[in-house]
């Protein structure tokens, strides 16, 4: 079943990080910063997107490099935030 | 106190994981002054070995310039060896102001603050100019004193794609609602070479009201036709904003950086700059030196000029033979590689060969990015360049490289 926050996800990593000509697939398993794809620099636009769309805010000390390191963490940190 | 079992086996569980990673550093013992050539001991206990050196920032050479040792020296009697202070109390001399006043006019800028180093003015920067009300949007491949610094601020900050324009532009769009914006980034970034189109940057600074930062800490002394940096190879001189660089590079090499820019922002970087506050004044022997290094390349291009032309002979060359280099016009040549334990082994050989080059991979570079980062120098020679030349050559065809493209040397090597 198509999960619609996981994809959203998706498009917004692909959009933000993928450089052009870049052939990246982003599986929900797929490791962006342990695998090297996004660092904890760059991360913070992810927040910024994740706090802005979804109305809600991540403490500072729960934005760590595991809770962003897949869509699947990012959807489950989400869902946490939402329904808080 | 003692230094107890918990502490100690969590240092060594690290330790043992760094080396486990194939990133564990080894340093080398250099026995001589910097240079084009020079002796080294490695590992420790192995006989000194003469070598070609293509790995430092000695870009014009002038490391162990005999002028330049005599200016220090001379320094050393007039100026004395320490202050003993930070700046505001007791630690300025006539000839701090003397040198900041001629990097000023030497980058073209209103004021110049010095620093015990770049990394010292990157750190005081941020968090002096901006506050929460404000957003910094930083090239994602800044130096990483660039987003210490940033880190440091208590303004917000995101990123843009490596000079990509069209990302930076919808970030900019993205932060008008901010007090006041500043675009970061390096006017040539340290492992590629690549050089940031500081015009279209200031085009954009304009039209949607953001400040322009650039360390420029790869360019100080010699990009641009006289030498002043990446804002003179642009053509923006005058539209960046401020400017952080160093002279532990191509301007002399020992130690220092500064904040060059305009002049309100420079005055309250003095004020209120941490680093400056807190830290000890640059030595007399280093600003006498630096005084030297800024006669020197501010009454000609002759230095500059040799290092452009050697870094077109080399990467003409190296192309020529074979080799998958980045392109570019900056001294900065990477030789591409893509898989570490290549690169680890390719310099090793050539360390055998009489060519000093490191190997560069994760998280130095992103993964499957490893190269072997060649620095051209004005101290090189072209019986230099010819033999780190034909050494390359030679390993190169020891793992079968040469003439292939980089999905091959990864179908042949892995990532």
């Amino acid at each position: 079943m198509a999960d619609e926050l996981k994809d959203k996800i998706r498009a917004y990593v692909v959009d933000e990080y993928v450089e052009e000509g870049e052939d990246v697939e982003v599986k929900d398993d797929t490791p962006l910063i342990s695998g090297g794809f996004v660092d904890s620099f760059s991360m913070v636009s992810l927040k910024l997107f994740l706090e802005t769309e979804y109305g809600i805010k991540i403490p500072d000390e729960k934005a760590t490099a595991e809770a962003f390191d897949t869509v699947n963490a990012i959807a489950a940190l989400v869902r946490q935030y939402t329904e808080a | 106190m003692v230094y107890g079992s918990t502490a100690r086996e969590f240092y060594q569980n690290e330790l043992v994981g760094i080396r486990n990673d194939g990133l564990f550093k080894e340093e080398r013992y250099i026995i001589t002054p910097q240079g084009a050539e020079i002796e080294v001991e490695f590992p420790e206990g192995a006989p000194v070995k003469k070598v070609i050196n293509m790995c430092a920032n000695n870009y014009l050479g002038l490391s162990s310039h005999p002028e330049v040792v005599a200016a220090a020296h001379a320094g050393l009697d007039s100026k004395g060896y320490g202050m003993s202070s930070v700046r505001f109390i007791c630690g300025t001399q006539d000839t701090h102001r003397q040198l900041e006043r001629k990097l000023t006019e030497f980058l073209g800028t209103e004021d110049t603050l010095l620093f015990g180093s770049c990394m010292d003015a990157n750190a005081a920067l941020f968090e002096v100019t901006l506050t929460p009300e404000d957003v910094v949007i930083a090239d994602r491949l800044v130096h990483a004193s660039v987003i210490d610094g940033i880190k440091l601020c208590s303004a917000q900050y995101d990123s843009f794609k490596h000079m990509d324009m069209k990302h930076l532009e919808a970030k900019l769009k993205q932060f008008q609602d901010k007090r006041l914006r500043m675009v970061a980034t390096d006017g040539v970034f340290s492992m590629d070479g690549d050089i940031a189109p500081l015009a279209e940057i200031c085009e954009l600074a304009d039209k949607y009201d953001a400040m322009v930062m650039v360390d420029d800490s790869h360019a100080s002394g010699f990009m641009g036709k006289t030498g002043r940096g990446t804002h003179e190879h642009c053509g923006v001189v005058g539209r960046v904003d401020v400017i952080t660089t160093t002279m532990g590079k191509a301007m002399g090499g020992a130690s220092g950086g500064c904040i060059s820019g305009r002049k309100e922002l420079v005055e309250l970087c003095r004020q209120r700059g941490r680093p400056y506050l807190f830290s000890n004044t640059l030595a007399p022997v280093v600003v006498a030196a630096s005084l030297k290094v800024m006669d020197i390349i501010s009454q000609t291009t002759e230095r500059r000029d040799k290092l452009e032309n050697n870094t077109l002979y080399f990467r003409e060359q190296m192309t020529a033979a074979g080799f998958d280099i980045r392109p570019g016009v900056h001294p900065i040549a990477p030789i591409m590689l893509y898989n570490a334990k290549l690169a680890q082994d390719f310099a090793r050989d050539l360390y055998g060969e009489g060519i000093y080059v490191i190997g560069f991979f994760f998280p130095v570079v992103p993964k499957g990015q490893a190269r072997i980062r060649v620095q051209l120098s004005a101290a090189h020679e072209k019986e230099h360049l010819d033999k780190a030349i034909d050494a390359f050559k030679k390993i190169g065809e020891k793992y079968g490289i040469l003439g292939l493209k980089k999905q091959q040397i990864i179908d042949k090597y892995g990532m």
